[in-house]
């Protein structure tokens, strides 16, 4: 396994902890003192989970497990991959936290652009790795 | 394929089969004869997918697939595996449980106790499989 594909699935086991971890005190919040307020935490959960655990274990899996160059480098430019694992894992926390709070609507969007722009490197990197073994 | 994987694949088909049974019913509960408050499941559903499903799915094909951890325990962690296997899975039936009960006018605690069971279930499926996240 490439040492960005170990960053990006530790990463991601990361997020699914993190964000399970909000999912439970979101679940708990009536046996809480005061903690009708940790609902407003939903787009938080959901941001880790969809984004910062699924969508970025794929994202890392893939960079380790699609078919290499076989001159040049293997696996292609890796540092837009790297630029697409911090636009990635910053929008996710901006996003998610934006969301949370009151009145961030342009942060929330930053956050959001940011998960966009890492999409588009990352699939600049693999769209010509989509090939058959050994071309 | 390993025991464990066979056990965290065959039971996410299952969370997944769950997951289509009950969208058909949370959709228009009334024309299925069922109680209207049944559409309130749908975050339910969400984690069957998400959770029983999706996560997994995940686990057990990596516990299966991913780098060896040492040449004299391959797999790692498998205790931790079959702990948050039991924890995944016992936390989403109690969630259902519930969170059914709740809308059907019965409060109590279920889906509160489920919350730290799959809250450690998925921290015990990250530690099991952290240290094969590895260069080979």
């Amino acid at each position: 396994m490439p040492v960005l594909s170990v960053w990006m699935v530790r990463t991601a086991l990361l997020q699914l902890s993190l964000g399970f971890m909000v999912g439970g005190l979101i679940l708990m919040r009536n046996a809480l003192p005061g903690g009708a307020s940790l609902y407003r935490l939903v787009p938080l959960h959901l941001e880790m989970l969809l984004i910062g655990w699924l969508v970025q274990l794929a994202m890392g899996v893939g960079f380790w497990m699609l078919p290499k160059f076989r001159e040049g480098r293997p696996r292609g430019r890796e540092e837009l991959v790297w630029t697409a694992y911090v636009c990635l894992n910053s929008g996710v926390l901006i996003a998610g936290i934006a969301q949370s709070a009151d009145g961030a609507a342009l942060l929330a969007l930053t956050g959001r652009g940011a998960e966009a722009l890492a999409a588009v490197l990352f699939l600049a990197n693999a769209w010509p790795r989509i090939k058959p073994f050994g071309v | 394929m390993p025991t464990l994987t066979r056990w965290l694949i065959r039971t996410a088909l299952l969370w997944l089969l769950l997951a289509l049974v009950l969208g058909v019913g949370i959709v228009t509960p009334d024309r299925l004869g069922l109680p209207p408050a049944l559409a309130g499941l749908r975050p339910t559903w969400v984690h069957f997918i998400v959770v029983g499903w999706i996560t997994q799915l995940i686990f057990g094909v990596a516990y299966w697939m991913f780098p060896r951890h040492s040449v004299t325990h391959p797999r790692g962690l498998t205790a931790l595996g079959w702990a948050g296997y039991t924890l995944l899975n016992v936390g989403l039936v109690l969630r259902v449980t519930g969170e059914t009960l709740t809308l059907l006018g019965h409060p109590q605690s279920l889906a509160a106790l489920s919350a730290p069971l799959q809250m450690v279930a998925g921290w015990t499926l990250a530690a099991m499989i952290w240290p094969r996240v590895k260069e080979k």
